[in-house]
This record gives structure tokens, C-alpha cells and sequence, in this order.
């Protein structure tokens, strides 16, 4: 009989801390095993899942940002979410500093310029 | 040290499933880098929750890619009942697994003769695809269809498996199980396939588990990790270990996978004997979904991400899907790296890419 995996906790912290809260789970041996971004309510809320592959935990820090703010890339600490931080600055708009291999807006090669972010931004590629 | 050039491999490739573009840094023959490139079929399917509310959802999630459709709709649905906070009944929750196993079985089988087209074993992909159908033709049996399978809703699923098809569902799966026995001693005995398999594209436990690696690839490094622990569906009632190999070279993604049919089989027939008899498929939802969840589960490629978030509205504001590809491209980066020229395109196959719905 399998059931494990109860907690799925969503964990909101400042943007000034994520880099920070980032490293402890990271030494605390759990896997980034997820990020992406929403914009609701005029805010963007990023989320980054870290599971514990043993007790099946998950543990997903939200940060709560207006469009404008710049949010760090988390790439330095784990160069696997290239992929996600790509698709959250392309697809959303989200200003993220310093990704290790940024994209320039074309991993997914769309015509439009952050079609899921501000209305007010989105605006067709040249 | 001999001279560095890059050569563009895909999207249009011979042995590649699916459109992903790499950028090779070679020296002489040897892969030094590899930096791949997507965006080829990029559909936007999340942004749909602007003109389809949420049970509509359910069938654009199972959209999302044709050889794990079913799965996808599971998952978006689990999700959309734990906002709900609405418990399915049991024997929905055993249809649901019946079908997520036998869509492993196809996406497993699929695989395996993908790689022995991979590594040019023609009569062998005809052999495991040929095995493939009888289970395509159990779906089809259940479903309707054979690829999209369209049984799941919000609350339950639209569908029944009737007891003599249950009958003839445990029959063919005994089938299915006693023809890739023979399979398998090609598989993981012959010597030229080995020669192919072998001590390729090793990816060490700590080099999956920093890389966010999951499913098979993760497994066959020696993870013992499989989402299908958490007990969604009706794996809460079913006995199940994770199928776990050592060595992290390209063999043992093979023997994960290839074992993991078999325990598919056991799993449906484990379903099939603690199935409930007769009883509701679906409970009804009413209102709307007004909360947050991050769901969980396993798909044949392995973990899969289902984040659904509502406000109490028709369409939903956010539904995030993240594949398991997606997970797994950094891990492939890492793989071919040092490896012959003449090896990527079986390394990028061993994966399981589906770059399809890694895009959505």
C-alpha cells in the first residue's frame, strides 16, 4: 500500500529572500523539480516546487512581485532552471536578472512578446 | 586536442521523434557541448483557460500530447477535485488506474521499439510495436479511442469497463506480458544490441537527482523515486515498488522501461481484483473552483506537474502543466557530453522525448 507525499505546502516569501530560501532547501537535498509564473491581479506570482524524492514532500516558494520588479536567477544556484526562468521572462514577461543561458525571448520562438503577462506589453515581435 | 566546430543537429532528423534543435560543440568526433533549442511546436495550450472553462479544460489538458493524453487529463482533474476538495468514487479511481497503466504499457512499448529503430534493429521496433497494438486495442475496446481517450471529468469519468471486458483485458495483458519475455532476451541479451547500450550516456545518481531529472531517466540512476507512491487514483490501494537500476547509461533506461510493463501488468491485475463491483463513476461538482493545488503524478515519461489556480469563476486563471521532457532536457545536456557524434541521436531517443507537450 502506497500513500505518501502529504505535504504540499505553498511557502510565500519577499523576492529579497528567495535566493536565500533557494540554498537552504537545496543543501537540504531537495530537487527543483518545478517553477513557473502566473499574473493575476495585476501581480506576478512565480512558484518554485523543490520535492523531497524520499518522503515525497513538496515545498513550493511563491513570490508575490509587481510587473516591474526584477527578480534574481536562481541559475547560479541551480543551472537546471534555465528552462523555466526562460519560459517566465518569454512567456510572461517577468524581468529576471542574470539567467546563466538567457534565450533572448526565443526558446519557444513565438510572435508575440509576453502573450500570458501585462496586457499593456504585449506587443508583436518584430 | 582537435579542432572544435558545431554542427546543428534536428529539428528535422532521421532518428528523432520529435522537432528539438541541439547545437553539437564537437571536437574530431567527440561531443564537448551540446545546447539544445525548442519552440518548434509551441501551441499555447495553457492560455486557453481564457475561453474554456474548466471542464472544458479537462479535454485541452488531454490534448497535450497524444501518446500520454490520458494522463494529463487525470492529472488536471485530480487537481481541479483537490480544489474541490471532492472525493471521487472508488471504483473511478481503479478505472483511472486500469487506464493510466495500459497508456504505459503503449508509451512504454512505443519506446522500446523507437530504440531498436534508434540503434537499427528494424525487426525488433516492428516486434514491440506489434505487441503495442493488442493494447491499443484494449483502449480502444474501453475508450472508444485509441490515443485520446476523452473518459475523464471533473469528479470522476464518463465511462465503465464492463466485467467481461475486464475478462478480456486480463487475458491480453497476460499475452502482452508472456510475448515481451521473449522480447526481452533480445533486449537486454544480445550482444549487438548491448554493443549499442552499454556504458552510453551516463548520468551518475547526483548528476540526475542536481539536474531535476525524473521518471525512468532518474530511476535508471539508481533514484528510487516514482510519483505513483503518492497514492492518487487508486495506487493509495495497490501494491507497488519502484523499478530501479544502477548503472545510469542508456541499458539501463531500457531495462527501467521494459521492466515497468511488467509491472503495469501486475498493476491492472491488482486493480482488476480489488475493483469495487458496481458503483457511481462520477460525483457531481457544483459551483466553481475557487483555490490553488500543484499536482503530482507519474506519467510514462515520469513526474508530471498540474497547477491549477481559480477564483471562483468559470475559467480558471492559471493552469501550469510541466512535462516530465521538460525536466529531463538538462539531464540529456549532461549525457552527451564526451560521447561519440555517431551516439546522439540514440542518447536524445533514450530520454523519451516528446517535445510536444514539453512545449504545449
Amino acid at each position: 500500500m502506497t500513500n505518501l507525499g502529504l505535504k504540499n505546502e505553498i511557502r510565500e516569501i519577499p523576492v529579497e529572500n528567495l535566493l536565500n530560501e533557494v540554498l537552504v532547501l537545496k543543501k537540504q537535498g531537495m530537487r527543483l523539480s518545478q517553477a513557473c509564473a502566473a499574473y493575476i491581479n495585476e501581480k506576478f506570482e512565480l512558484s518554485y516546487s523543490f520535492s523531497d524524492d524520499a518522503a515525497y514532500e513538496l515545498i513550493n516558494l511563491r513570490v508575490v512581485i509587481d510587473p516591474q520588479t526584477q527578480v534574481p536567477s536562481i541559475t547560479e544556484l541551480i543551472p537546471q532552471a534555465v528552462f523555466y526562468e526562460n519560459e517566465m521572462k518569454e512567456i510572461f514577461g517577468v524581468k529576471i536578472e542574470m539567467i546563466s543561458l538567457d534565450y533572448e525571448n526565443k526558446l519557444y520562438r513565438i510572435k508575440q512578446t509576453a502573450p500570458l503577462g501585462p496586457k499593456q506589453e504585449t506587443e508583436v515581435k518584430a | 586536442m582537435g579542432k572544435r566546430s558545431v554542427i546543428p543537429f534536428g529539428p528535422q532528423h532521421p532518428v528523432l521523434p520529435e522537432p528539438i534543435h541541439l547545437d553539437l560543440v564537437i571536437e574530431d568526433e567527440r561531443v564537448i557541448e551540446a545546447i539544445p533549442s525548442v519552440g518548434f511546436v509551441h501551441r499555447g495550450l495553457e492560455s486557453l483557460v481564457d475561453k474554456r472553462d474548466f471542464n472544458q479544460m479537462t479535454y485541452v489538458a488531454e490534448r497535450t500530447c497524444g501518446i500520454c493524453s490520458f494522463q494529463h487529463g487525470m492529472g488536471y482533474c485530480e487537481a481541479v477535485e483537490h480544489i474541490f476538495d471532492v472525493d471521487i468514487p472508488i471504483r473511478a479511481k481503479f478505472l483511472r488506474t486500469i487506464w493510466a497503466e495500459l497508456g504505459r504499457m503503449h508509451s512504454h512499448l512505443l519506446w522500446l521499439g523507437l530504440l531498436a529503430d534508434a540503434f537499427g534493429y528494424e525487426n525488433l521496433f516492428y516486434q514491440a510495436w506489434r505487441i503495442r497494438e493488442k493494447v491499443l486495442d484494449m483502449i480502444e475496446m474501453t475508450t472508444g479511442a485509441r490515443l485520446i481517450f476523452s473518459v475523464n471529468k471533473v469528479g470522476g469519468v464518463i465511462k465503465d469497463i464492463t466485467a467481461d471486458q475486464l475478462r478480456i483485458i486480463d487475458g491480453t495483458v497476460t499475452e502482452v506480458e508472456a510475448e515481451l519475455r521473449d522480447l526481452e532476451q533480445v533486449f537486454l541479451e544480445d550482444s549487438t544490441v548491448k554493443s549499442r547500450l552499454v556504458g552510453i550516456g551516463i548520468l551518475t545518481k547526483e548528476q540526475a537527482h542536481d539536474l531535476g531529472c525524473c521518471g525512468p531517466v532518474a530511476r535508471a540512476s539508481g533514484i528510487s523515486c516514482d510519483m505513483r507512491r503518492l497514492g492518487y487514483a487508486a495506487y493509495s490501494m495497490l501494491d507497488l515498488e519502484p523499478v530501479v537500476a544502477t548503472e545510469g547509461d542508456c541499458f539501463a533506461r531500457c531495462k527501467c522501461r521494459l521492466y515497468e510493463v511488467y509491472q503495469s501488468v501486475d498493476l491492472i491485475r491488482q486493480a482488476i481484483t480489488k475493483m469495487p463491483k458496481e458503483q457511481e463513476l462520477a460525483v457531481p461538482v457544483k459551483g466553481n473552483p475557487n483555490g490553488e493545488y500543484f499536482m503530482r503524478l507519474e506519467q510514462p515519461r515520469g513526474e508530471a506537474y498540474y497547477y491549477v489556480k481559480g477564483s471562483g469563476k468559470p475559467f480558471i486563471d492559471r493552469l501550469r502543466i510541466r512535462t516530465p521532457t521538460f525536466a529531463n532536457l538538462p539531464g540529456l545536456c549532461e549525457m552527451l557530453k564526451n560521447t561519440e557524434l555517431s551516439d546522439v541521436g540514440l542518447l536524445v531517443v533514450t530520454i523519451d522525448p516528446c517535445i510536444s507537450c514539453t512545449e504545449r
